[in-house]
């Protein structure tokens, strides 16, 4: 669709236009230069750079580059709380991405079905997209406080939720340091964090169900198939690339969360509810720790690119078909 | 027919719950932001106040002024300057594409997926460097320079749907790539110009780990100042919802005006538009 400069000449193009066309394929690389180069120093060179103080021996105040190899992330490993970070990441991440997809679908299969005050619903779902991590924090922190918040109702019921202060992991079986399974505390976390995120994947499949033709839904009918069949054979393969889209935007912005855990629960009693974000930030900037925050950062860029780099490949190859 | 006439008032149902439920969070702030300190008790959390009393907005407001009005000098500019980036950029990628452009690209959007943790410790040595660290004018470097991928990425996307004719004939005519950026393509970008502003706009105001490790106390933007409210010994819950709606405003009025067009952005962020 979109022809290119430099394949397509115009035949009737003079040749003082000619001479213009190349001069001007020079300026357009020139127009974007600035940008390759501060990306290349402030993405790139910055990484790289945060790679060599992983390896260094800077764990005070004052820089210490001398090389010390793997040491700061056999540190890491052998320490209580970065396991405990890459337990409730983990789960963090799966309860996180499952209730947000499931919610998202759900909520945009009822408002696509022609209902009425449909924008009003919508915006209900949507607006918490606005808002910042820090003020669903804030907020949250207030309505899951275990002596308040939704617990004055759950209290009648006879439940007593601990919320974010609960150290219970369950089924919690020994492994290495820490406690294995799924901390309770992070529960909450995931509460507001679903509040917060259901929105995106509501707008990406509301989106993707109107592009879907109402002919394959009818030919399905014809076949004989119900409404429930229409769904899963027709509808929801139809959505794949779209589930496959939110599953790694959330899963990054998962792996990466530092500002709701942050603002709402901090690391929690025996860090159930720290995260390699939160931890990064207090090792590096309160403890001056900065080859043990580099080697976090670092981790935490791994596990982003696992998803994120066979994602952009191949969005990649899919942008130029 | 019977069955469809059970499931949509059921769907209705469903969903007025549904809508009941994401709404507790703003009835509760509402709710609390509008009490006296002494009615803002455990046990009467979800109790209308006796009588409507705007001193915690007062008081939310005279602590949280400073760091608000920091935001505003931060996000005013980050947001033109990086809008104006991006635009160029996705001008050049879309309608002067060189060889290897698609790889640039691809290495440019990378840069908005990775966490910012990755970066931080170069950044704020460099930033001290050249006498920019805990000062506005270096979160919006560091803004402009970040919001890059996904500017570029918003316009690209945009200028895709400006036919290729339009550039041609312009070329036939006699117009350069910067003619035709400024009598072509920035008249068209008007609505690329909304969706990426209101974007990164959004994004910048709700920023926190770039605010809270650049900037100390003076120089805070508005979340660091919010989050610090529930940092002092006893918590004013009252004083911290007025500060979150304070804080929230402004992201808020831009989505209950402009919400169409920040959904918009949102769908082209996720790299295919």
């Amino acid at each position: 669709m979109t022809l290119q400069p430099e394949t397509k000449t115009h035949p009737t193009i003079k040749p003082k236009t000619k001479k213009r066309l190349s001069k001007d394929r020079w300026l357009a690389f020139l127009f974007i230069l600035p940008s390759i180069i501060l990306i290349a120093i402030f993405v790139y060179g910055f990484i790289a750079w945060t790679g060599y103080v992983s390896l260094s021996n800077w764990n005070s105040l004052v820089p210490d580059l001398s090389f010390v190899g793997l040491k700061n992330y056999l540190f890491l490993f052998h320490d209580f709380r970065f396991q405990a970070d890459l337990r409730n990441t983990l789960f963090f991440t799966i309860l996180f991405i499952l209730c947000v997809l499931i919610l998202g679908l759900f909520l945009a299969v009822l408002l696509d079905r022609k209902i009425r005050g449909e924008s009003v619903f919508r915006n209900i779902f949507l607006f918490p997209m606005a808002l910042s991590f820090i003020v669903t924090g804030v907020v949250w922190q207030w309505i899951l406080n275990p002596s308040t918040g939704v617990n004055l109702i759950l209290h009648k019921l006879g439940l007593k939720p601990m919320w974010y202060t609960s150290v219970s992991v369950i089924p919690g079986v020994e492994w290495g340091k820490i406690q294995f399974g799924i901390p309770v505390a992070i529960i909450a976390v995931v509460i507001a964090a679903v509040w917060q995120m259901t929105g995106f994947s509501l707008a990406m499949y509301l989106a993707g169900l109107r592009a879907i033709p109402e002919e394959l839904r009818e030919a399905a009918r014809i076949d004989g198939a119900n409404e429930f069949q229409v769904f899963t054979k027709v509808i929801f393969p139809q959505l794949m690339p779209i589930t496959v889209s939110v599953i790694i935007i959330m899963a990054h912005i998962s792996l990466k969360i530092f500002d709701l855990i942050y603002a709402m629960t901090g690391p929690g009693a025996n860090f159930v509810t720290d995260v390699p974000g939160v931890y990064m930030y207090e090792t590096t900037f309160r403890g001056n720790f900065y080859g043990n925050g580099a080697a976090i950062a670092i981790i935490m860029l791994l596990f982003v690119a696992i998803f994120i780099v066979p994602y952009l490949i191949s969005s990649r190859k899919g942008g130029e078909s | 027919m019977t069955a469809k006439a059970f499931t949509r008032p059921l769907m209705y149902l469903i969903l007025a719950l549904l809508s009941i439920l994401f709404l507790i969070p703003v009835y509760v702030v509402i709710v609390t932001s509008l009490k006296p300190l002494d009615e803002v008790t455990l046990a009467k959390m979800w109790a209308l106040p006796t009588h409507i009393d705007f001193s915690s907005y007062a008081e939310a407001f005279s602590k949280l002024a400073p760091n608000f009005w920091n935001s505003v000098y931060l996000v005013i500019p980050a947001t033109i300057l990086s809008a104006f980036l991006g635009s160029l950029n996705g001008y050049v990628l879309s309608k002067w594409r060189f060889k290897g452009a698609d790889w640039i690209f691809t290495a440019v959007l990378f840069g908005m997926f990775i966490p910012y943790q990755s970066i931080l410790i170069p950044l704020i040595r460099f930033l001290s460097h050249i006498g920019l660290y805990n000062t506005i004018p270096g979160l919006i470097l560091v803004h402009v320079v970040y919001g890059i991928p996904i500017t570029t990425l918003m316009f690209r996307n945009f200028y895709a749907s400006i036919p290729m004719e339009m550039i041609e004939s312009a070329q036939i005519d006699g117009a350069g790539i910067f003619k035709i950026y400024r009598h072509i393509m920035i008249p068209l970008s008007l609505l690329g110009l909304v969706v990426v502003g209101i974007w990164q706009f959004t994004n910048i105001w709700n920023e926190f780990l770039f605010a809270v490790t650049i900037t100390t106390t003076d120089q805070h933007p508005i979340m660091v100042a919010l989050q610090n409210l529930s940092g002092s010994q006893i918590v004013q819950w009252n004083v911290q919802m007025a500060g979150a709606i304070i804080a929230a405003l402004p992201t808020l009025l831009v989505y209950i005006f402009l919400g169409k067009f920040f959904v918009r952005g949102m769908l082209a962020g996720s790299v295919k538009g």
